[in-house]
């Protein structure tokens, strides 16, 4: 049976599944209820600088995108970092600490971006027993205007200054955790880096309205008629973190940095991709928040599974499919695959029809008895087809044989080629 | 136990007052908000929707399931109701298992349709029940149209009719309009006068006016109506009902399924509806199913269906006779009655088993005999007797299109017109289409 153990940054658990800095993690409570319930770790929710707490609003915190049967698909929120004082927090983390010593215990932090409230932060929390320190350079409501959070995690030199400030201050491990409120994830990376960050974790959340209210005419969550942007995730996101880790994973100025995976992982197969791009661990939140802690068992046991089937150990997976991330002018123009419908698996509900005669490339025609067949003259392979259909692998893509004509184009399957070398490309160059 | 419960022969009260209210309750209570919204969900919204094409209504089901499932109920009952008038009806009484549900791509998918009928319920009952009426008649068009029989067929052409500005008038034999929606369904299925208050929502388009107490051959001829208005259409069903080949005339307690559906639908209390311990039901369809289980449910100990053919060859679902069997009916296939025993009354039914062959059904030597107190007939109906000159066909009268007859200005639809399934949806369909045809002959 694969053995699941984590070592992130020296930080050891016993499984990779941690749950995220968020409300999951506020306080004593809930995370001993996660520990009995398998979690590997967990980062604190974000504490702050001592003195009189943040408040939080007392209206909805939540706004939610929902699917079919009232499924969470994204989730919003506009709740700041801890409320509580920050001495009660710090006793709670050390008795958690103390009762738990194999789970990793991480401390999210948030305080001005000054040197001597990260210093002073960080002496505070020295002696809790906490395993490291995540430097919350991500939220991107509430505390972004008072010049922290991604107000932060926006401008790489105080990335770099912070991170610096952090590691100099203490010799806990440093993750640094990035907001996706930026145009180019590799750069916050890069000065977490040079501040001599440990690790990045990301995604923090998007900014976002998750719906308006058609009555009020008012954002939601609204509170007394106004709304503001939150900060958005669940499974909605992970296809924009999974972009991100990847960038990371592989950037010329960043990869071999440790990544900590966050956005919307819900199930182990989540996971189990994160970590294929390169994620050395995973956190969780909305799964947690939207299903109790008990989620993470089958993360465990999938995860589990699948490494067995696969016949790899977890570092075996970590950072697998990173090579096969490349840009787009690399791709192979000369690879060409063909819808297929599979006519026993079909069901007849016509929306491969729909779908590619309406908005596409009128590839698939419709017969007597609602026959649904490919038209291999007309396919340009686009996959909607494939991403509409219900029924699971009813329509699936096939590869041409090389030397196979493509019916559309008049044109044999050749070997590798790319945009790079294409005659089209006016800034091909010759292939050697 | 009640007294009356093992009563042999024909007797009232077999069943407490709370047992019997409790068995005619609604047999498929309208669905919850949460409950639709879940349904809604499971809609692929089809291309070229297979649901629709097996409508007899052809009601743009995906359309109406969407607009369940993004919140706005309302326009998903305007969307049955421009196709079928009577979707508040035909949510209740549809075989969908034969229809919509049974086409629905997810049978093929996880053999479960989505619950298309419920759904129409929840969409329909929401209209029906704010005030007034969706639809406005359209400007008077000086139009005046007969219609005979103010059953489903008779009521959407009305309907219809009326949306266009003409003048209608309703010609009903019976003391109510409705027909069989009235007269000749389980009464678990349309509760709560259902079938009274959908008349009443109908009618509020105007223009429409109900003659009870009508007959034509007796209080009508189609020549008056032919001379006094633009057009006629005729909707009188089938008022006959097919005698058993043994000869039952002048035998006690032997009556046709349809007479005792009426009779119980219009009971104002079941406890003194009378039933026999031991029934036979002879026949393989609705009205026998109906008959069935009402019986049963009215408290009779043995109810037997017995149909002479196969059960595939059953006109009622397989979804109706497993509801007969769930609610303790026998069925009994293969079997065609030979001889009603009795003194006066039924005692005993006598029954040959058959075979299906090449040449026909086959009587065998195999015979048995089933105890009973009370028989029905449910061997199908046919049209009372020709009304006036309309060429038939089959026993019905003919049409050709949208329910024209042989003659000038008549139209007919519904059972008593040849061609389609006896079902009320699609005597809705025909009654609709007559009156766009009646509408485009008057229209200069």
């Amino acid at each position: 049976m694969a053995d699941l153990r984590s070592d992130f940054i020296g930080i050891k658990s016993p499984n990779p599944f941690w749950l995220a800095s968020a409300p999951p993690t506020d306080k004593e409570y809930n995370v001993r209820r996660a520990f009995q319930a398998g979690w590997g770790g967990v980062v604190w929710k974000t504490l702050g600088s001592e003195g009189p707490p943040v408040v939080n609003v007392n209206g909805p915190r939540y706004g939610v995108i929902h699917g079919n049967d009232r499924r969470v698909l994204g989730l919003n929120n506009i709740e700041l970092i801890t409320d509580r004082p920050l001495e009660v927090n710090l006793r709670e983390i050390k008795q958690v600490k103390r009762d738990y010593p194999d789970r990793a215990l991480v401390i999210s932090l948030m305080v001005p971006c000054d040197e001597d409230s990260w210093r002073r932060i960080l002496s505070q929390i020295e002696d809790t027993g906490a395993d490291g320190v995540e430097l919350n350079f991500g939220c991107p409501h509430g505390m972004s205007e008072r010049g922290m959070g991604s107000a932060v995690g926006q401008v790489p030199d105080y990335i770099e200054m912070v991170t610096r400030w952090v590691k100099q201050y203490s010799r806990m491990p440093c993750i640094v955790k990035l907001t996706p409120n930026i145009t180019d994830i590799c750069k916050p990376a890069e000065a977490a880096r040079r501040g001599g960050a440990d690790a990045v974790s990301l995604i923090n959340t998007i900014n976002s309205i998750t719906s308006v209210d058609l009555d009020l005419f008012a954002p939601q969550p609204t509170i007394d008629g106004k709304g503001a942007h939150g900060g958005y995730c669940g499974p909605a996101v992970k296809p924009i973190a999974l972009s991100m880790v990847s960038e990371i994973a592989r950037g010329a100025d960043t990869r071999g940095l440790p990544i900590s995976g966050i956005g919307g992982i819900t199930t182990w197969r989540d996971a189990a991709e994160f970590m294929a791009l390169g994620a050395g661990n995973v956190q969780v939140c909305t799964a947690a928040m939207t299903y109790g802690f008990k989620v993470v068992q089958d993360m465990i046991s999938g995860l589990r599974d699948y490494l067995d089937s696969h016949e790899m150990g977890l570092p075996d997976l970590i950072g697998r499919a990173v090579p096969n991330v490349t840009d787009w002018r690399y791709l192979n123009l000369n690879y060409v695959t063909k819808a297929v419908i599979d006519q026993d698996a079909c069901i007849k509900c016509g929306r491969c029809y729909a779908a590619c005669e309406d908005t596409s490339h009128q590839a698939i025609a419709m017969k007597p008895g609602r026959i649904f067949e490919v038209i291999e003259e007309e396919c340009v392979a686009c996959n909607l087809c494939v991403d509409v259909c219900p029924v699971e692998d009813c329509i699936t893509m096939r590869e041409l044989e090389p030397g196979e004509l493509d019916r559309r184009t008049g044109i044999r399957r050749a070997d590798y080629a790319n945009w790079t070398t294409h005659p089209n490309n006016p800034m091909a160059k010759a292939a050697e | 136990m009640s007294q009356a419960r093992l009563s042999p022969g024909i007797v009232p009260g077999r069943l407490a007052p709370e047992d019997l209210a409790l068995n005619f309750r609604d047999i498929a209570p309208p669905l919850t908000a949460h409950e639709a919204q879940v349904a809604a969900d499971r809609c692929y919204f089809c291309h070229d929707a297979p649901c629709i094409t097996a409508c007899p209504t052809a009601i743009d089901i995906p359309l109406f399931i969407r607009q369940i499932a993004t919140g706005t109920p309302d326009a998903a009952a305007m969307t049955i109701f421009h196709a079928n008038i009577l979707g508040g009806m035909c949510a209740r009484v549809c075989p969908t298992e034969n229809l919509c549900e049974g086409a629905c791509v997810r049978m093929e998918a996880e053999g479960r349709p989505v619950e298309i009928g419920a759904l129409q319920r929840h969409a329909t009952d929401g209209l029906m029940a704010r005030p007034g009426h969706p639809f406005r008649r359209g400007a008077p068009t000086g139009r005046r149209i007969a219609v005979v029989g103010a059953g489903p067929a008779g009521l959407s052409c009305a309907h219809r009719l009326a949306a266009k500005g003409h003048e209608v008038v309703i010609f009903e034999a019976r003391d109510k309009p409705g027909g069989l929606n009235e007269y000749g369904i389980a009464s678990y299925k349309t509760v709560d006068g259902f079938a009274q208050a959908e008349i009443e929502w109908l009618l509020g388009i105007g223009g429409i006016t109900i003659e009870t107490g009508k007959a034509l051959g007796r209080d009508l001829t189609l020549e008056g109506l032919t001379a006094d208005y633009d057009a006629v259409f005729l909707a009188i069903g089938l008022g006959a009902t097919n005698a058993l080949r043994t000869g039952d005339e002048g035998i006690g307690n032997v009556g046709d399924a349809v007479d005792f559906i009426a009779e119980l639908r219009q009971a104002a209390d079941l406890a003194g509806l009378a039933v026999g311990r031991d029934v036979v039901v002879i026949g393989g369809g609705m009205t026998a199913i109906d008959a069935a289980v009402q019986s049963k449910l009215l408290g009779a100990e043995n109810v037997t269906m017995v149909y002479r053919r196969g059960q595939d060859r059953m006109t009622a679902s397989r979804h109706e006779q497993d509801h007969a069997s769930a609610s303790g009916v026998r069925i009994i296939h293969n079997a065609a009655p030979v001889a009603i025993h009795g003194d006066g009354a039924v005692a005993e039914v006598e029954f040959c088993y058959t075979e299906d062959s090449p040449e026909g059904l086959v009587m065998t030597d195999q015979r048995f005999r089933l105890k009973a107190d009370q028989l029905f007939r449910a061997i199908g109906q046919r049209l009372d007797e020709a009304p006036g000159s309309p060429a038939l066909e089959g026993g019905k009268i003919a049409v050709t299109g949208p329910g024209r007859t042989s003659l000038d200005k008549v139209w007919a639809g519904g059972d008593c017109a040849a061609g389609g399934d006896d079902l009320t949806v699609t005597a809705v369909a025909q009654g609709r289409d007559a009156a766009e045809d009646i509408h485009l002959s008057l229209s200069p």
